[in-house]
């Protein structure tokens, strides 16, 4: 871990600015994530500004009858919530899904969209990788990939996004609102927040420098079973290999989020419109441009398996 | 003492204390974090500095510059030390890479550095600012690929055997099994990491560290640095977890000796998680291929068993065929060992080293054979039992009760209510069961103890001897209580201090037996000393409930100490009974799993281990070590694999988020029985050792009981998702 210096920033505005001001600054929330990146010196910010204390803290319900959620709420709280447990059930399961309850009492919401990938050869910086050090190449790739994405891959990295919540946020088109350095805001639709890695992995959602997240807002609740189903080899505390987010309706229809396969949370459309008929047909557009390595090619097979199973339960 | 005829009744058969169910006497000190482990050693009058290690980047080649510049200008650094500095250093008997010194990479994440500095913080950022250029050079990281040219292991390993002729046995045999199975490498993973402080004293050196095995690190390390083995102090009286991976001198112990030799004052050096699975030891991976041929009423006839492993050059095989030489019977066999030189890091002892993974696929086989045979696999392992030594028929075994651990288990289990693979299902669960013989031999190390007696009337004991968890503090304190006629809170323990007789260790499961044997041996010494002060003849003393009696005479033990106390040393030495006789440990694990029929996720439901050991010292803490054990199983039947980079040559997952072990949420149930058994050919205590026992089969009824559940039949571990999902029933 580098030296860095540290502020406790005093309002959104000041902490906005403050990033604003010096690029080598880094937002700290629960710093779960971050402050493990920090003393492998795979992130070294020279600067940390604490947004924990600036009031991002509450639930709150918007006008039109959704949530809006602070950025600094934590996992624990937010998975406990009346509303979130009554109206958004996929997401309080799929934060259940998530770490340990020591690691969600303390990531916050907007921390969680931020995690980064846990692709081994990101985490030893022996190792070539074009997310930690863009242009010296991807280990993964004719490597150790069992762990790895299937879809929306690059020549340049297979890595995944391992957040269980950011999954149940795309299936629920969650807006992700941000506010930046000169005070302008901006609400991001979570389909476009996360990218995918093509020729710049180390550049993971569309915020932009010193670009913070303030909130993240649900739409009216949908109804619905919703159901996060997270497949794994131990029964806890592991990053998923597949993991399915649903909300299926009476009538067949729904939508779906799939989890572990690629980096950013996988939903298509398209594959939505099959649902109705059956699993297998909603996978097979849902994976259709798979490029899986000879290691995870079992999680094709598995996407589709965990889908019926998912939409079994559903109907049941 | 030395112990060369079998037991006869003797002071410990009273019981009164030994067998008995005891807590821990320092389970209080543990959970109230009053037990100091080697890192935390903290004397206020000491200004302790912070040494941080830095790994080899390459797994193989020559160092050819360090550039330590920076990091010597980094806030706070009071030195670096290179691997270039100290030069080539001698290596210890025990390991076969070298721990430090020199400019040869022999592994990744070798020692080559350690940044001193005032705070741990800031020498780990400095250890990032040391440059180091090499030169990589080319090397073998693919077992499966260096099988052909594997070679023979030395002699005394005895990599082949044969008795009879298996050839011409087993192609004559109406059935038959020819089968291969693989399991991986695996890291110990114990919670505590290595770690030492140490402290110079012109050329006297003190060390707090983690070891298993006091004796073996203080002379490897007196080699290491090139001292003498006298002038060198080593104390680990609390360890957490050890699981093989601290039996040998580690680099924590020997940077932090040269960090304080070049800083000129104690230095605290523990190895980063991340740096454990490389920089340390690990079980290896084997290929392991058996074929058993047996006639139709299912008596084995030939059964053979071949293992490749690999390790660095100079490192031994993973003796994995080892058990089957004495398993079951049949009177044509063979066995063969091929070592494949690699450069990945060092192979070594991991808890039930080759019997582990060794019984990982021969009771795979045998689970099969049975089904070839449409045998029940718990009445095809009793038809082969063997009372004697299958390659030496006039050498029995001292007590073998695998067939009662079978038919006891079975019957608490409830395995008659097993049916066909496929066969059981519960929602979205399908069900299976399975069995495995557990086995493992008892190992007679000498062991020594000294034992104190003092006005107060309470007993002292100190030996080398460490516990690692496992409850050597109270099976020491047991003993001594029962020996001397007391209650177990009038003796005191010391543990793992070389100032302490030398004791067997922690390891092989001879921890146990051995340490307290020692410890009897020399409380005898003891008694015989009280007698005698008292002019008591030896022979006809009794002690019992803090007096020693004679006749009509009865003195309490504090006055027979005297102001000065009393004090009776002495090791027990081991003669050839187990030359003549078997000593061997038996079990049967017993296994239900679901397997998810969607994901093909594997989830435990209940575990039964039936364990027959010897006598068991404190039912407590041998249940403790077999749940453990029988934990440590699961791991490694469905998650636990160092995973090659053959490109690379190392373990990519190197921290316990990339390398799963269980955790609490995969173990629902456990039950473990112990056999009412002594064995008088195994010590004084009549005890063998159940922590690793505990472990030897565990991975293969866990496969089995998948096969019975899916169908399915997996040969190489872990047994996870990807491995069952093309098989499963398709999902509606």
């Amino acid at each position: 871990m580098r030296a860095f210096t540290y502020e406790r920033a005093s309002s959104v505005e000041a902490a906005a600015k403050a990033a604003a001001s010096n690029p080598e600054a880094k937002f700290i929330a629960g710093g779960t994530n971050l402050l493990d990146l920090m003393k492998l010196e795979i992130e070294t910010p020279t600067h940390l500004i604490d947004v924990n204390d600036i009031g991002l803290d509450k639930i709150e319900p918007t006008q039109d009858g959704g949530l809006r959620i602070g950025a600094l709420v934590r996992n624990t709280d937010l998975a406990a919530h009346e509303t979130v447990r009554r109206d958004y059930g996929l997401l309080s399961r799929a934060l259940l899904a998530g770490a340990s309850g020591q690691l969600r009492n303390k990531a916050s919401t907007a921390g969680n969209l931020l995690q980064r990938t846990r692709c081994p050869y990101f985490y030893d910086t022996n190792q070539p990788c074009n997310k930690r050090q863009p242009g010296s190449g991807c280990s993964a790739i004719g490597g150790f990939s069992r762990q790895h994405a299937v879809i929306g891959t690059s020549e340049a990295c297979i890595a995944t996004n391992p957040s269980d919540m950011a999954i149940a946020m795309r299936a629920l088109d969650a807006v992700v609102e941000t506010v930046k350095g000169d005070g302008s805001r901006r609400a991001i639709p979570i389909a476009d927040f996360h990218r995918l890695p093509g020729d710049t992995p180390h550049i993971e959602t569309v915020l932009e420098p010193g670009e913070m997240i303030t909130a993240v807002v649900l739409p009216p609740p949908i109804g619905g079973r919703q159901i996060y189903r997270k497949v794994r080899d131990r029964a806890s505390y592991a990053f998923a290999l597949v993991s399915v987010g649903a909300v299926i309706q009476s009538n067949g229809t729904g939508r779906i989020a799939v989890g572990g396969v690629a980096h950013k949370p996988w939903r298509v459309e398209a594959a939505e419109a099959e649902l109705p008929n059956g699993a297998r047909a909603a996978a097979h557009v849902l994976l259709a441009d798979a490029r899986p390595t000879e290691e995870n090619r079992f999680k094709v097979e598995l996407v589709e398996r965990t889908l019926a199973a998912v939409v079994s339960e559903a109907r049941g | 003492m030395q112990f060369d005829t079998p037991a006869t009744t003797n002071p410990i058969d009273r019981l009164k204390v030994v067998g008995q169910p005891i807590h821990r006497i320092d389970g209080e000190r543990k959970t109230t974090g009053r037990a100091i482990y080697a890192y935390e050693w903290n004397d206020p009058n000491v200004s302790y500095a912070y040494g941080y290690p830095v790994g080899a980047a390459i797994p193989k080649g020559r160092i050819k510059s360090m550039d330590v510049s920076d990091a010597k200008k980094a806030l706070g650094v009071l030195a670096v030390v290179t691997t270039l500095d100290v030069g080539d250093l001698k290596k210890g008997d025990f390991n076969t890479a070298k721990l430090f010194g020199g400019d040869q990479v022999q592994h990744y994440h070798q020692a080559i550095a350690v940044v001193v500095a005032e705070t741990f913080e800031q020498a780990r950022a400095a250890a990032a600012l040391v440059r180091v250029d090499y030169a990589e050079e080319k090397g073998a990281f693919d077992l499966e690929k260096a099988m052909d040219t594997a070679a023979k292991p030395e002699e005394s390993q005895e990599p082949d055997t044969a008795v009879g002729d298996f050839d011409a046995a087993f192609t004559s045999a109406p059935v038959t099994l020819d089968e291969t199975y693989t399991t991986p490498d695996q890291s110990h993973c114990m919670m505590e990491p290595h770690a030492s402080i140490a402290a110079w004293n012109g050329d006297e050196l003190t060390v707090w560290t983690s070891s298993q095995m006091i004796d073996w690190w203080r002379s490897d390390l007196a080699t290491t640095l090139g001292i003498d083995k006298e002038k060198l102090h080593l104390m680990s009286p609390f360890i957490g977890g050890g699981f093989g991976g601290k039996l040998f001198l580690r680099a924590d112990a020997v940077l932090a000796a040269f960090g304080a030799k070049a800083a000129g004052r104690p230095v605290k050096v523990a190895l980063p998680r991340p740096l454990m699975p490389n920089n340390t030891t690990h079980r290896p991976a084997t290929i392991q291929r058996i074929r058993i041929g047996a006639d139709r009423d299912g008596r084995i006839t030939a059964i053979a068993h071949q293992s490749w492993s690999g390790d660095l050059p100079g490192g031994g095989p993973e003796t994995a065929v080892n058990q089957t030489r004495l398993l079951y019977a049949g009177v044509n066999r063979m066995t063969a060992m091929r070592l494949a030189a690699l450069d990945l890091p060092e192979g070594n002892a991991m808890r039930a080293p080759g019997e582990a993974p060794g019984l990982m696929a021969l009771e795979i086989a045998i689970d099969e054979m049975a089904e070839k045979l449409a045998m029940d696999p718990v009445q095809f392992r009793i038809l082969n039992d063997t009372q004697v030594d299958p390659e030496n028929p006039e050498r029995p075994f001292s007590q073998r009760n695998l067939i009662g651990c079978l038919e006891l288990g079975a019957e608490r289990f409830g395995w008659n209510q097993r049916r066909g693979p496929g066969s059981r299902r519960d929602g979205n669960w399908l069900i299976g069961v399975g069995v495995a013989a557990a086995f493992r031999n008892n190992l007679l190390v000498p062991s020594g103890a000294r034992v104190r007696l003092d006005r107060e009337g309470i007993v002292t004991v100190e030996t080398d001897m460490t516990d690692i968890g496992t409850g050597s503090y109270t099976i020491i304190a047991q003993t001594a209580a029962e020996m001397l006629g007391l209650p177990i809170d009038k003796v005191a323990v010391r543990l793992g201090d070389s100032r302490f007789p030398v004791s067997a260790g922690s390891g092989g499961q001879f921890g146990g037996n051995c340490s307290t044997a020692g410890v009897y041996a020399a409380c005898v010494k003891l008694r015989e000393a009280i007698a005698q002060k008292l002019g008591f003849n030896s022979e006809d003393v009794v002690f019992e409930n803090g007096q020693v009696r004679s006749g009509n005479r009865a003195v309490p033990l504090a006055e027979a100490a005297g102001s000065d106390g009393l004090a009776g040393e002495d090791t027990i030495q081991w003669g050839d009974l187990s030359k003549t006789h078997q000593q061997s440990t038996f079990g049967a694990h017993f296994v239900e799993v679901g397997v998810d029929v969607a994901t093909g996720e594997t989830r435990i439901r209940r575990m039964l281990a039936v364990c027959a050991a010897g006598r068991i010292l404190n039912p407590i803490t041998a249940r403790s070590q077999v749940i453990g054990a029988m934990t440590m199983g699961v791991g490694g039947a469905l998650y636990e694999e160092l995973a090659v980079d053959t490109r690379s040559g190392f373990f990519v997952n190197h921290d316990l988020a990339g390398y799963e072990v269980p955790v609490h949420a995969d173990i629902p149930h456990q039950e473990v029985i112990f056999m009412n058994e002594t064995d008088p050919m195994s010590s004084p205590m009549k005890a063998k050792g159940v922590g690793e026992l505990g472990l030897c089969g565990v991975s293969a009824a866990i496969a089995n009981a998948i096969y019975n559940a899916t169908g399915i039949r997996v040969r190489h571990y872990p047994i996870t998702l990807d491995k069952l999902i093309g098989g499963l029933p398709d999902v509606a």
